[in-house]
């Protein structure tokens, strides 16, 4: 008989792993369960353009709704699992049902993590990582308003730049010195300070938030000593893996589920790919990363693990943030004992940062610089040395050094 | 008022055609993917990171499409198989000039 597999959660990796599976033969059944109202979606648009309101709401969607039946994958939303009973091989869910499996793969995604301080209940505190939650945001996201936007990260900047292009008040709250400090170099969240004050955003560095105040309502914003007027507050401090249902079943969860490179867990029969997992990535550490690529690549090796086609993961990690007209994209992991390179002027809105690392590319930060960010993944994945003049120099074009 | 839809065939590399209607402003690369034309992979959702919706354009056509940015240039140079009617369509928008456009569809998208 056909082997069943169940994916719970519905987001991009559990998308993934059901197209990669039907690609690589799988003809059993398969279920997939999300706890959303809504089937698989593309999260990066949400603090975007969909908050900009000029991407609807379809176009947020992986899939055709035809898709599903076509491929054979029952979709159960507005469902969550309750327990996984790895000895039966069955997961229990919030409707009831019990689903029997062969395969198991986790695809629970993270969540956002919350303040925590006074006030942080308070109506008018939004987070975003759900298209309910952009909706919520959207209503009260109007010209002339005032939003704080707590977390200097890729969400809240991201907001900060939609906000400044409605005509919103925008203050931007970062407790570390500088922006985006987990995800770039100083020197590109230099450049994007200066591209957000620009706008017209304030940015509060080194201000962490104590406290919001209001009446029935956030009205305002207690950081650093001071109080800020605020008719809107955006919470974008990161998120956190949703471990719990592994976690309860036994897994081995250390701040994601951990998985091997062929995105296995230790159970034989279950497996877990995208934000919630935690592997030892190329470099050869354990790590957790919370992006599209890692959903995409590591749901492929999860399908093709399960199919017992098992392909070590190496890929590349990349990500990319859209700030007013600038395209940041990087690839690779940087360290702070990287040698920085610069290629390109800063004033001319697009440049490129290269880390070296023991003579060969580590990871590239490239603004506005397709070729750059291009030439450099290849560089990164092929770990080839080169020189950091080259790198710098204008005149030798990206392409000759792939 | 919804808005206006034209045709689009899509032709994949075993030579079987689809021909469906996609809406303006959509991109080509979105059309494919609602009308689960199989041969697009468009991992990254539209945000041109990828070069996995790469698209040959028939030669009556390539004359009315905006020409390439620097940016998708760059990808093209990395998808399988580019040859000079090479697009990535999730660049390409849907507009009254691109109703019936011919694609052909690469036989693969991962080099």
């Amino acid at each position: 008989m056909a082997e069943s597999i169940v994916i719970i959660g519905a987001g991009q990796a559990g998308i993934q792993a059901v197209e990669s599976l039907r690609k690589e033969g799988f003809t059993g059944a398969i279920t997939m369960v999300g706890d959303e109202a809504y089937p698989p979606y593309q999260r990066p648009p949400l603090s975007k353009a969909y908050l900009l309101g000029s991407f609807e709401r379809p176009r947020l969607f992986l899939k055709a709704d035809a898709y599903y039946a076509e491929a054979g994958c029952e979709l159960i939303l507005n469902t969550s699992a309750k327990a996984i009973h790895r000895a039966e091989r069955g997961v229990e869910l919030s409707n009831g049902r019990t689903l029997a499996y062969d395969k198991l793969l986790l695809t629970t995604g993270a969540r956002v993590r919350k303040l925590k301080c006074p006030g942080a209940e308070l109506a008018g505190v939004h987070y975003l990582k759900t298209i309910a939650d952009v909706d919520g945001l959207q209503a009260v996201f109007q010209s002339g308003k005032r939003i704080a936007i707590v977390g200097g990260g890729y969400i809240g900047l991201e907001v900060a730049a939609v906000g400044a292009k409605r005509g919103l008040d925008v203050t931007v709250f970062e407790a570390m010195d500088r922006l985006m400090a987990r995800a770039v170099s100083p020197a590109l969240s230099d450049f994007y300070a200066r591209e957000h004050q620009k706008a017209g955003v304030k940015l509060k560095l080194n201000t962490g938030v104590e406290a919001f105040e209001g009446n029935g309502k956030v009205e305002r914003v207690i950081a650093g000593g001071q109080a800020y007027e605020a008719d809107i507050v955006l919470v974008g401090i990161g998120v956190i893996p949703c471990q719990e249902l592994a976690e309860a079943a036994g897994l081995i969860c250390t701040d994601g589920i951990m998985v091997d490179q062929n995105a296995r867990t230790g159970d034989p029969h279950i497996w877990s790919a995208g934000d919630c997992t935690r592997h030892t990535g190329r470099e050869g550490h354990e790590i957790r990363l919370e992006c599209v690529q890692n959903a995409i690549d590591q749901a492929k090796h999860a399908a093709l693990s399960m199919m017992d086609k098992h392909k070590t993961y190496s890929e590349v990690p990349w990500f990319w943030s859209d700030q007013y007209d600038l395209k940041l994209q990087i690839a690779g992991l940087a360290r702070p004992s990287d040698r920085l390179v610069l290629r390109g002027d800063p004033a001319a809105r697009k440049f490129a940062a290269f880390h070296l690392r023991d003579g060969a590319v580590a990871a590239v930060e490239a603004v506005n610089a397709a070729p750059e960010y291009m030439i450099g993944k290849k560089l990164v994945a092929d770990g080839k040395k080169i020189a950091a003049e080259t790198l710098a120099d204008l005149s030798i074009p990206m392409k000759q050094m792939a | 008022m919804p808005p206006a839809k034209y045709k689009v065939t899509y032709i994949e590399d075993s030579g079987k055609a689809h021909t469906v209607e996609v809406a303006e402003g959509w991109s080509l690369m979105e059309g494919a993917v609602k009308h689960l034309i199989p041969g697009i992979d468009a991992d990254c959702g539209g945000a041109c990171a990828c070069a996995t919706c790469q698209v040959y354009v028939a030669p009556e056509w390539q004359a009315k499409l905006p020409p390439k940015s620097d940016m998708e240039e760059t990808m093209l140079d990395f998808a399988p198989d580019v040859k000079p009617a090479s697009r990535l369509s999730c660049q390409l928008r849907m507009g009254a000039e691109l109703d019936g456009i011919v694609l052909h569809l690469p036989k693969t998208q991962h080099a």
